[in-house]
């Protein structure tokens, strides 16, 4: 679960020399990010990883019984046996079918549970070094209370109160993204606040919520969004780490972290039913994780130039 | 400087008080009765009744919090309602054994992360660099179980028979006493937590293998090798170490995934069984411990960045 918490800076900023020769300015200069993104190595591998599992976990719980047969929680055959292409699994279900349909609600919960932590940590971020003074200390230091806590942890106490379901799983993740994204949000908003535009738009008598809104949030969007990625990495390890230590998803749902723990007893005797999740979430996260690299390399270069 | 690390040590005490608040609300909003829930349906009143009064479950949550954060500090964690006994017994010696595994990473880890990522600093730009840039960002990338499986398939199970995929100790034997159960879960942890320490002891090596003094020495003509270790690594270990830090306080969290993979019994493993049986008690002081241990490693690390800055050593 919870890959160590780092600076986001440490993770995902480019560092000077480890690129390919950047792109000539001229030609970078009014590419939209989706280019920029694309432009490097680490960028295309990213899309090309994410995109692949993304449409096996959207297309697989439709194509799943047409292509295996079976669908994910019938019983095919006894537990354990080679039946169909990947065999069958603890319970004599079919792998393969259980692979196709696995990926879709994790990908969900992962993406809502980013998409919350990305709003309320933005919310919270912003107004913090927006108002600065009191407000911004409150703020920071209810932050640390949350950050004291391991992620894993703190998603576990969640579990144990509430129950193991979904709604737990994407709340209690995107609020422990919350905190870190805020420390993002509020250093980037830190570094907008005293730009010329904020000013006028204060003597204008623009209300604050707009001033956040219009100016300061489309100012932020570089760092926010490599956030966004770097965070969805961490969700994706996070909810399936939970479904893999059995708190996650509950049986008999088909889903990648479970179908690890379901089928790790016969590693040696039939591994498919843990290879083909692994890979997945293997490929997803480091898709996505590419994919943040790229995006903070891409702004990076914005950025360079608007200086 | 002094004011400044005693101000940090306040708020680490305040920030535990909260962690503990929090832990402890947690019990206040879990539905059903511990005390039935120990003794059973056909517990007479009498008996409930006994227990709820030694359990101080008659008292007001304030009260009931004030004399749980008491018990904390003389090692009185309560009951659980799984066994029955005393929850520190249940979990003094796990505690060993899993601080036995982090160190074990701990040791691995740091050594192997900050001379990786200075060989990737001395050498930016080049083909190994870029090796060593792309296995860090996939490697940041895995959570621990699947990095664990990994190994488990490559090592115990399917491709080489050579380690035991799962602890197994006798009742009585302690863990490290079979040192290869150890290897699988302590290479997990550090390869969890390398590619971090690459990554922030190659950035900072690089930025100061570009400073003026760096420059300085080598037009004096000091040996290349000194100059990477008796100029620049001094001065970039010091943001490193902070980082070094902050990845070993993730340990005491990341530990229990790995434990539970490799069914290690240390307080990771203790915790999620807790909390696949609703053992409130030992979910409280699992997850206390480990964020005590936690705070205070992040309180070592900011100490640390204190005492390595210099524009704070000489302001006091």
């Amino acid at each position: 679960m919870s890959t160590p918490d780092l600076d986001p800076e440490v993770v995902a900023t480019p560092e000077p020399g480890a690129v390919e020769t950047p792109p000539k300015e001229s030609a970078t200069r009014s590419r939209p990010l989706p280019a920029r993104v694309w432009a490097q190595t680490q960028g295309k591998v990213g899309v090309v990883l994410t995109a692949a599992v993304v449409l096996v976990a959207l297309a697989g719980p439709l194509l799943a019984p047409w292509l295996t047969g079976y669908s994910p929680t019938e019983f095919a055959d006894r537990p354990f046996q080679s039946t169909g292409v990947f065999g069958t699994d603890n319970l004599g279900r079919s792998v393969g079918a259980r692979f196709l349909a696995g990926g879709l609600l994790l990908l969900a919960y992962s993406v809502l549970a980013t998409a919350l932590g990305l709003v309320v940590g933005c919310t919270i971020g912003m107004i913090g070094g927006y108002a600065g003074g009191r407000t911004d200390s409150v703020i920071m230091r209810l932050n640390d209370i949350v950050l004291a806590f391991p992620q894993l942890v703190l998603a576990l106490l969640a579990i144990v109160v509430l129950g193991p379901h979904g709604w737990v799983l994407v709340t209690v993740i995107g609020l422990t993204h919350a905190p870190r994204i805020a420390r993002v949000a509020r250093a980037a908003t830190l570094g907008v606040v005293s730009e010329d535009y904020i000013r006028a738009a204060e003597m204008y008598a623009v209300p604050r919520t707009r001033i956040l809104a219009r100016e300061v949030l489309p100012n932020i969007t570089g760092p926010l969004s490599v956030e966004a990625g770097l965070r969805l990495t961490y969700s994706i390890g996070a909810i399936a780490s939970l479904s893999f230590l059995g708190l996650g998803m509950q049986p008999p749902a088909a889903d990648w972290g479970l179908m690890i723990n379901e089928n790790r007893i016969a590693l040696s005797v039939q591994p498919w039913g843990v290879i083909l999740p692994v890979l997945a979430i293997a490929v997803l996260t480091i898709g996505t994780n590419l994919l943040a690299d790229a995006v903070a390399r891409a702004t990076e270069s914005t950025t360079v130039e608007a200086s | 400087m002094v004011k400044l690390i005693l101000k940090r040590l306040l708020v680490s005490v305040f920030i535990l008080l909260a962690v503990s608040v929090v832990v402890f609300a947690a019990t206040l909003l879990l539905p059903g009765d511990p005390a039935r829930a120990i003794l059973g349906q056909q517990a007479t009143e009498e008996r409930l009744a006994a227990l709820r009064t030694e359990m101080h479950l008659d008292r007001s949550p304030v009260e009931r919090y004030l004399l749980w954060l008491g018990g904390l500090f003389v090692g009185n964690f309560g009951t659980s309602t799984t066994t029955g006994g005393p929850v520190a017994g249940l979990l003094s010696e796990r505690i060993g054994a899993s601080l036995i595994l982090m160190l074990c990473a701990a040791a691995i880890a740091v050594p192997v992360g900050v001379a990786i990522g200075i060989y990737s600093a001395l050498h930016r730009g080049t083909r190994r660099d870029q090796a060593v840039t792309w296995s860090t960002l996939t490697l940041a990338a895995l959570p621990e179980f699947v990095i664990g499986i990994v190994l488990v398939t490559l090592f115990a199970t399917s491709v080489f028979r050579v380690l035991p995929a799962v602890t197994m100790s006798p009742p009585g034997q302690q863990v490290w006493e079979i040192p290869s159960q150890l290897i699988l879960p302590t290479l997990t942890l550090a390869l969890v937590v390398i590619p971090y320490i690459i990554r922030m002891m190659r950035a900072t090596m690089a930025e100061v293998m570009d400073s003026g003094f760096v420059e300085m020495a080598r037009l004096k003509g000091v040996p290349e090798r000194q100059v990477i270790l008796r100029h620049a690594f001094p001065h970039a270990i010091g943001p490193v170490a902070q980082v070094i830090a902050i990845q070993l306080a993730w340990l005491a969290g990341g530990v229990v995934v790995v434990e539970y993979l490799f069914r290690y019994p240390g307080l990771g493993q203790a915790l999620i069984d807790a909390v696949a049986f609703r053992d409130v008690q030992v979910v409280q002081a699992v997850s206390i411990i480990i964020a005590a241990v936690y705070v205070l490693v992040n309180l070592v690390a900011d100490v640390v960045g204190i005492l390595a800055n210099p524009k704070l050593r000489s302001a006091s």
